[in-house]
């Protein structure tokens, strides 16, 4: 696997999202795909990164990030189990022969329909980002108009979260009790 | 108590210890100039460009240890500070850099002498401020004094509109700072710190590399005990050195393009390298696939993101080099490496790197031996960048700690002479001397000005090769002696001190450089020494760009072609 998934609990301060921007850039870390929005505590956001492994060095990535003022934690959830999802709106163009068609590959995939005029329809697909690419592959032949997508957002499974998580996902900075079991540098390398 | 937004940051920076402002006024800022005679503790140097007074402050900053403050206006006042501002970030130089900005209803809009100065310097600052609202100000300062001498230090830069330093706002100076994703680790892990101790004893001939790290760290007397205790040799890289006594006996110089022909040797056959406090820097390793080949590299620092950035590393240290070699001399044995030892010694003697060249003509390698000597070493150099800077890192012995100051990461020409005033400033003590670069000198060359105003006394030795002699010699080594751009005409610099209105001397003779160095010293204020040197002197030893720190080229004879070959991609 060289996709890898970064979990970043940032401040919301105007300007965060342009300092990770601009560290992607300096850097020449490419990133797949990039999703902000708000979590369950006031004034934080979450950001779950997509980066290539095969394309970037994951740990700088990840450390460099954790450099930044208003970054509070960052992890690399990857290797965990996750739960991961996209939310995709595709707008297909229909014709009264396709149009049954498209609406059972729709269904079979898990796809809602959203909206429907006389010669198109857009469907809404929450799943794995590689179900999403089939979707996309399959609705291809009868002319997509339009794909919106997220990028992916994603959890661990289980109990523990990101800001909780201990020296397994280990905070680049921020212990406050003396080091982890596990020295994340260390743990780096293994 | 309710106050201005130009007293906040003013009685802000007064808690802050802050005693220096180097800067220069402009619209955005008058409120701030308006104020300032109130505190007579913030001592305001007018400078002649904004890029001297952040060099300034990165001076005093590299010299003091603490905080330097650089003041500009908005738009071009700003702008003129970004090239100091990148010098410090990438030297992890501890500076506030302060800066007016539109009011706050113009941001935006494009308005007069607006630039977006925190977006400008977002890759080149620790951390940067946009300031709001006035009663955020205090704890802005405090946090960007804090993130700025913390951790790996760096510049911070605060951006204030015009408004905000006119608006009131109840001022009160927090005591603590609280920023959630900002924690420096500063004790070493226990556990790397044993599998570096037991690494260390088991060694047959390991070599500590220590940077700029140890300096900041102030860690000299834990890196002599190392030293001492195990019987490591010590190289340094160019901003490490006078971290440790360069004339001790475990001392073996710098490494890196222009360092020891032995010191790169060692790097070499090293079978345990000590890295402390550096970061592998392209002008450090040579190609970095051959770097160290048959060594296990320990790597403290205090920076997680250094580790593996650009070398591989066995045992990874993070913290602050003081404690961790505190914890790591408590833990190693008494080790003694007379083999290895002999070996190095064998080296420098087969390749004396600081052995003067023979010559009737004034050679630059000359003037600072010189005033080495006249000096006994208890002197801060500062130089600029280019070949004087490396002669200045050759041919100097630098016992005294923190007494070599250079932009090294940036490689800023024009640093020489304003850096020089930050550090008289810092340490007026000192006995400071400006080692420039002629081409690097006219950079800056208008703070003589200042040196004048603010009576800062500085000795300045222009190395005068007529030339941008650094990029003169890989024209003449790789390019087919083909000059291009590089040859300079020069003004005549002693009248230019006199214009100024400080002594200048011109010295073409050998003869005389001990005398002129002698009469600049014993002069109470600043003084200019113009040295005419041998125009196509070059600085050897030298691993050309590309190639492996063995592959080390000594003072070739000068019809000898040399070309940068089919090595890896060289970072020119
Ligand atoms: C601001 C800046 N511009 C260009 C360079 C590229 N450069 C590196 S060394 C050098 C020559 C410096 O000339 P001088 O100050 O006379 O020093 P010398 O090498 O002759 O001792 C130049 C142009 C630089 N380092 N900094
Ligand atoms: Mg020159």
């Amino acid at each position: 696997m060289t996709m890898h998934t970064l979990v970043a609990i940032v401040e919301d301060h105007p300007g965060v999202l342009a300092r990770v921007a601009s560290l992607f850039r300096r850097r020449g870390f490419n990133i797949q795909s990039l999703a902000v929005g708000p979590t369950e505590m006031p004034g934080l956001s979450r950001m779950t990164i997509v980066v290539d492994g095969a394309t970037v060095a994951v740990e700088q990535v990840r450390k460099q990030l954790a450099k930044i003022m208003e970054v509070i934690k960052v992890s690399d959830i990857s290797r965990q189990r996750l739960v991961a999802k996209e939310l995709a709106l595709i707008k297909v163009r229909t014709t009264p022969t396709t149009r049954g068609e498209i609406i059972r590959a729709a269904d079979v995939s898990g796809a809602r329909i959203v909206d429907a005029a006389g010669d198109s329809i857009t469907m809404e697909i929450t799943e794995d980002s590689e179900k999403i690419d089939s979707l996309i592959t399959l609705l291809r032949g009868f002319g997509i108009k339009e794909v919106a997508r997220t990028g992916r957002v994603a959890m661990t499974r289980g109990a523990e979260a990101v800001l909780q998580a201990g020296a397994e996902t280990g905070p680049a900075r921020g212990r406050r009790r003396g080091p982890p079991a596990v020295p994340e540098t260390y743990k780096e390398r293994s | 108590m309710k106050l201005r937004g130009a007293r906040i940051l003013c009685e802000s920076l007064v808690r802050e210890g802050v005693e220096v402002i180097f800067g220069l006024p402009g619209g955005a800022v008058l409120p701030l100039y308006d104020v300032l005679p109130e505190y007579p503790q913030l001592r305001h140097i007018l400078v002649r460009h904004e890029q001297g007074a952040a060099h300034a402050a990165d001076g005093y900053a590299r010299a003091t240890g603490k905080v330097g403050v650089c003041m500009a206006t908005s738009g071009p006042g700003a702008t003129n500070l970004v090239t100091g501002i990148a010098a410090a970030h990438l030297d992890s130089s501890p500076v506030v850099a302060i800066t007016g900005q539109v009011a706050r209803p113009f941001i935006g809009r494009d308005a007069f002498q607006e630039v977006d100065i925190t977006g400008i310097t977002l890759p080149i600052t620790k951390h940067n401020y946009l300031v709001m609202d006035a009663a955020h100000l205090a704890t802005i300062v405090k946090e960007a004094f804090y993130i700025a001498r913390t951790g790996r230090p760096g510049p911070v830069l605060i951006d204030i509109p015009r408004d905000v330093l006119v608006d009131e706002a109840t001022f009160h100076y927090p005591d603590r700072v609280d920023i959630p994703g900002y924690k420096p680790v500063t004790a070493g892990h226990p556990e790397q710190i044993k599998k570096a101790s037991k690494l260390i004893d088991e060694a047959l001939r390991p070599l500590i590399i220590a940077g700029r790290g140890v300096i900041l760290s102030k860690a000299f007397a834990e890196l002599k005990e190392l030293a001492e205790k195990a019987q490591i040799p010590v190289v340094t890289t160019l901003l490490g050195i006078s971290c440790f006594p360069e004339s001790h006996v475990l001392s073996f110089g710098m490494v890196g393009m222009h360092g020891m022909a032995y010191a790169n040797l060692a790097v070499n056959h090293a079978d345990l390298l000590i890295a402390l406090g550096i970061r592998f820097d392209d002008r450090a390793t040579g190609k970095v696939s051959g770097f160290a080949p048959q060594a296990k590299i320990i790597h403290v620092d205090i920076d997680p993101a250094e580790i593996g950035k650009n070398v591989r590393v066995d045992v990874p240290i993070v913290g602050d080099l003081k404690q961790v070699l505190q914890d790591l001399n408590g833990q190693i044995q008494v080790r003694y490496h007379l083999e290895w030892l002999r070996q190095l010694e064998e080296w420098r003697h087969h390749h004396p790197a600081t052995a003067l060249r023979h010559s009737d003509n004034l050679i630059p390698q000359f003037v600072i031996r010189k005033i080495y000597e006249a000096t006994a070493g208890n002197a801060i150099i500062v130089t600029g960048v280019g070949q004087h800077q490396m002669w200045a890192a050759q041919h100097f012995w630098y016992d005294k700690p923190n007494s070599f100051i250079a932009s090294g990461g940036l490689g800023a020409m024009g640093f020489e002479l304003p850096a020089a005033m930050g550090v008289k400033v810092g340490c007026p003590e000192e006995v400071v001397w400006c080692v420039a670069g002629d081409g690097g000198f006219q950079m800056t060359m208008q703070e003589l000005a200042t040196l004048m105003q603010a009576d800062i006394p500085v000795k300045i030795a222009i190395i005068n090769n007529g030339y941008l002699g650094m990029v003169r010699q890989w024209q003449e080594l790789f390019y087919h002696r083909r000059y291009v751009g590089t040859w300079l005409p020069n003004p005549d610099f002693v009248r230019i001190a006199e214009a100024y209105g400080l002594p200048g001397l011109r010295v073409t003779d050998k003869a005389l450089v001990p005398s002129a160095i002698a009469q600049a010293m014993a002069h109470q204020g600043p003084f200019l020494i113009d040295f005419v040197v041998e125009p196509e002197e070059n600085v050897y030893p030298m691993v050309p760009p590309g190639a492996n720190l063995f592959e080390v080229i000594e003072e070739p004879r000068r019809d000898v072609e040399l070309t940068i070959g089919p090595r890896e991609t060289s970072n020119l």
